[in-house]
């Protein structure tokens, strides 16, 4: 069926605005058309996001396409954030990798970040893929219409703040805050957002929230979950501890799997409100135990050549830590390097938090705290640092399942990593 | 013997090509990275999580399969390998295809010169009945021919 378009969108589609913009409103109509929709909604939030930071020399295409945006006067109608950049001097690198990172891999960094100023970027904070934490500002609110894209911060802002987004590719999130609206269907619908699974949850301790979303992600994969059995180790507020557990559990149904909405019983707003009413009739069960998780969990690859090898570098923080999660792993590590007889970490340690919590996390007593431990704090997106040749060869360890997805680097629970880094464990 | 599947025509096009199966979700941005990065010209799959299609070629393949999963940068991912001439053949999803994959096809027949025929909505049928190496022939109206 073709979309019905207001009278300024088909003038637009028609090219009273010009040919580029022409080719925009008829990319987002085509997604549109692709899934059934009938109309364009408009894009309600104040800011978008997208997922684009980093300027690949490989991806040089995309910023040729700018390009051609910025020349036709084609901008976002809102300002917006962006996922994390891909370089910090302060994380470990050699020589070489130095030369790769900025010399070749990310030779089109200066130029997209021009282009990103010339779009409308927040400002030198907005680039985090947790953009809706309160330090960074762009947390939109419960209902409005959003024109994002980053899996983590979709299914976040759709799950735990009730608002809604599609899971948009990079580029075509753009083109919808350009021409202010975009194609209504999926999660932006009442029956899109209606769940498709019910999980039961029947471990007998707190899951971990990267192995668990990462169990939920690959079986439900693109479809919703209606999450039973999590309020008995999360309780029933979203309160700080609770979103930085949700933020991670998101982050891994939407790298493991494709999810872009979830919702926990008694917990998230929807669930909250419409409790078993969100389920489909006919929903699939999948029952999650403590032996299902270890099952998932040893299934993960590891493409290591020495499966042996001693890990060089270890990321915490994919997506972005919040202030909550940096003075907890501080807590931690100092405690468990104390009992260790240790003073500083035995495997080089970097963790990633938003640029403004980063900073304010450094110049604190807590930061001061963390700094004598030997952990480095950034605001890189440690995918971005491992996606070369050198980095990918490696021993890199982590606790996020979403980098192990992306990447070369290697798996571990919260609990094992804390014991790899205060020589604790090997 | 040739056996045909009637899909959605997504983005129209004919082609003809070698099937590339993947049974799982095709993770488009852990599948392109590491053979954009290195400039692979046979575009070798990069996802260690994908047994079906890890190490396997697959530009000018025809890439069958469920849905694509993963990074949202995935559509931007196949914008570029269409832009850049290093797309399969044509993609052919047994399910609806996902929003991501829509993107990146959407984008790369409006902003590129590429031809990738896109097929979806094709059955769990024609996912299991399909494997690697067997020809594949796309028509317009959606039509897949299997031999």
């Amino acid at each position: 069926m073709a979309m019905q378009l207001t009278s300024e969108q088909q003038a637009m589609l028609d090219g009273a605005q010009g040919e580029v913009m022409a080719k925009v409103m008829r990319s987002l109509v085509m997604y549109g058309e692709t899934f059934g929709a009938e109309k364009m909604v408009p894009v309600t939030s104040k800011y978008g996001h997208t997922v684009i930071s980093f300027g690949i020399g490989v991806m040089k295409p995309v910023y040729d396409l700018y390009d051609q945006l910025i020349a036709a006067g084609a901008l976002p109608k809102q300002q917006f954030s962006a996922d994390p950049l891909p370089l910090d001097k302060n994380v470990p690198s050699n020589l070489l990798q130095d030369i790769i990172f900025k010399g070749i891999m990310y030779s089109q960094q200066k130029r997209y970040e021009e282009q990103l100023k010339k779009f409308g970027i927040m400002d030198g904070d907005a680039y985090t893929c947790a953009c809706y934490l309160d330090e960074v500002g762009n947390r939109p609110q419960k209902g409005e219409v959003l024109s994002w894209a980053e899996s983590s911060a979709v299914v976040y802002a759709n799950s735990v703040l009730g608002a809604r987004c599609n899971r948009n590719s990079g580029m075509i999130e753009l083109m919808g805050s350009i021409a202010g609206c975009v194609p209504y269907f999926g999660l932006l619908t009442d029956d899109g957002r209606r769940a498709d699974w019910v999980v039961e949850v029947r471990t007998e301790k707190r899951p971990e929230a990267q192995l668990l979303g990462s169990a939920v992600g690959m079986k439900v994969m693109e479809q919703v979950p209606y999450i039973k059995g999590l309020d008995r180790w999360l309780g029933t507020e979203l309160n700080d501890e609770n979103c930085a557990y949700l933020k991670d559990f998101g982050a891994a149904t939407a790298s493991n799997g494709a999810v872009g909405l979830y919702h926990i019983e008694n917990l998230t707003p929807e669930a909250k409100e419409q409790g078993e009413g969100l389920i489909r009739e006919g929903a699939k069960v999948y029952v999650i135990d403590d032996a299902e998780l270890e099952r998932v969990k040893a299934g993960y690859p590891c493409v290591w050549k020495d499966l042996g090898a001693k890990p060089k570098l270890c990321f915490i923080g994919c997506p972005h830590l919040t202030k909550g999660q940096l003075k907890d792993w501080t807590d931690k590590i100092e405690a468990a390097l104390k009992k260790n007889g240790l003073e500083k970490v035995t495997v080089p340690t970097v963790m990633t938090a938003p640029p403004a919590i980063a900073r304010e996390y450094a110049n604190s007593w807590d930061g001061a705290r963390l700094e004598k431990t030997g952990v480095i704090l950034s605001y890189i997106c440690p995918l971005m640092y491992m996606n070369n040749p050198l980095s990918g060869k490696m021993p890199v360890i982590t606790c996020s399942n979403k980098l192990r997805t992306y990447t070369t680097a290697r798996y571990y629970t919260e609990d094992e990593i804390l014991g790899m880094i205060t020589g604790g464990v090997r | 013997m040739a056996r045909s599947f009637k899909g959605r025509s997504v983005v129209p096009g004919n082609c003809t090509a070698e099937a590339l199966v993947s049974h799982g979700g095709f993770n488009t941005l852990a599948s392109f990275q590491m053979a954009m990065m290195f400039g692979d010209k046979k575009v070798k799959c990069g996802d260690q999580n994908n047994p079906d299609l890890y190490k396997k070629p697959m530009k000018g393949k025809a890439l069958c399969l469920p849905q694509t999963i993963g990074s949202t940068t995935g559509g931007m991912v196949l914008y570029t390998a269409c832009a850049t001439d290093n797309q399969p053949a044509c993609l052919l999803f047994s399910m609806t295809i996902d929003s991501l994959a829509a993107s990146g096809a959407i984008l790369a027949a409006n902003w590129t010169d590429a031809k990738m025929p896109v097929v979806d909505q094709l059955g769990d049928e024609f996912l299991s009945y399909v494997e690697d190496g067997m020809q594949i022939t796309v028509a317009e109206d959606g039509t897949v021919t299997v031999e």
